[in-house]
């Protein structure tokens, strides 16, 4: 592949069958979309790209504009609209509570990002009510991407990863099953799907308000993203820190696959759909995307 | 002068919405988990697993250090001493 502008190269990412896992779920197939692939190491180049885009397109920021873009993020995001910026001259500010990992701080510190820090404590919607403050302070400073209620960023998987998903797997996928962080991935992609054939789309949660599957979002306890449409889902599942994580290691061990722990969660779902098919003797493809790699969740140097 | 626990949003539903709790004599972290878990039922299980260990994506700060740095539950507390319960990070 040969690109002139890094942006290109944002989707497009491989499909990789799980056979460890198939071995519990004979006429069952599962695969993994990599999403952490993608040029910023995340899936969500995907609606950091689209939702830039779009506001260069409508004037918003850009070279000659002033306006700097700022978004709350837990870090995949801001890595995102950080690389994007310096590739497409675009000043960014990202608001991330305090532990998020080091990781994710030096990252988006290298690519010339302003990073804002909220209380930890109050998790990713205390960064996002500290980013809604400081737009209200400054309106004309700030374009807010809003990751959470762009409607950008579901769009994006519906142009992009459902017809990438569609295309791989010649049609054949029957079941769809992503965690829900803004609720982007899994929204954007079960349009995109549906607009081809019947697929179940399933979405992945934590099972408690206090979990370690960052990246992921407990709906009940949580503001909810005005993009996520839960009655569009065909089904929920819980899935335990526990669960996600050693599925994490198992993929690593495995397949070799560097998953993260959203990504264990999401394969935990997956598995679970295709147990539960190959149970009652039907034949099914569950698709899942894994969102990020391992090396994302180095821990934080200090105490946040 | 008390020990000051403070809790993440997560888990204020068990602590009638505090964000910050106070434990008195608690010598070691297990014992105010263990003072605070009596007197905020449900909270034991969140931080705690079966075995009665840290769980492993709970993280608990005495003061600056991360505690699975020193002795873990067993790290001893002094009064003035502030705990901090730091939840992962959600969503985007």
């Amino acid at each position: 592949m040969i690109v002139d502008a890094l942006a290109q190269a944002v989707g497009n990412t491989p499909m990789v069958r799980l056979r460890a896992l198939e071995r519990e779920t004979p006429g069952v197939e599962i695969w993994a979309k990599l999403d952490w692939l993608n040029p910023g190491g995340s899936v969500k180049d995907r609606a950091g790209l689209f939702i830039v885009q779009d506001a260069i397109e409508r004037g918003l920021v850009g070279p000659g504009r002033t306006r700097t873009l700022i978004d709350s993020t837990s870090g995949n995001t801001g890595i995102a609209y950080a690389w994007l910026g310096a590739a497409l001259g675009v000043p960014v500010a990202l608001v991330m509570p305090g532990n998020v990992s080091e990781a994710r701080k030096q990252l988006t510190r290298a690519y010339g990002a302003q990073q804002i820090f909220s209380d930890p404590l109050e998790q990713s919607d205390g960064a996002i009510r500290l980013c809604r403050t400081l737009v209200a302070e400054e309106p004309e400073r700030w374009f807010y991407a809003d990751q959470y209620s762009n409607p950008m960023n579901p769009r994006a998987h519906e142009v992009t990863t459902a017809q990438e998903i569609w295309r791989d797997t010649g049609g054949r996928v029957t079941h769809f099953v992503a965690g829900i962080g803004t609720g982007g991935t899994i929204m954007g992609t079960a349009r995109g799907l549906r607009r081809h054939g019947a697929v179940q789309v399933i979405a992945v949660e934590p099972e408690e308000a206090l979990h370690g599957l960052e990246g992921l979002k407990h709906m009940p306890s949580s503001i909810v993203p005005p993009i996520y449409r839960e009655e569009e889902l065909d089904r929920k599942l819980s899935v335990s820190t526990d669960a996600g994580w050693d599925m994490a290691e198992r993929l690593i061990v495995d397949e070799g696959l560097l998953a993260g722990h959203s990504a264990g969660a999401a394969a935990v779902g997956a598995l679970q759909v295709a147990r539960e098919l190959a149970a009652s003797g039907r034949r099914g493809v569950v698709v899942t995307l894994f969102p990020d790699r391992a090396d994302r969740y180095l821990p934080p140097a200090e105490a946040p | 002068m008390p020990v000051i626990v403070k809790i993440p949003a997560p888990l204020r539903p068990l602590t009638q919405g505090q964000s910050e709790v106070s434990v008195e004599n608690a010598a070691t972290v297990q014992a105010a988990v263990e003072d605070l878990s009596r007197r905020y039922p449900g909270l034991r299980e969140r931080l705690l697993d079966d075995k009665g260990a840290l769980r492993r994506y709970v993280n608990i700060f005495r003061n600056d250090e991360d505690i699975r740095h020193g002795k873990s539950l067993q790290t001893a507390l002094a009064e003035g001493d502030k705990l901090t319960i730091v939840p992962a990070i959600a969503g985007g």
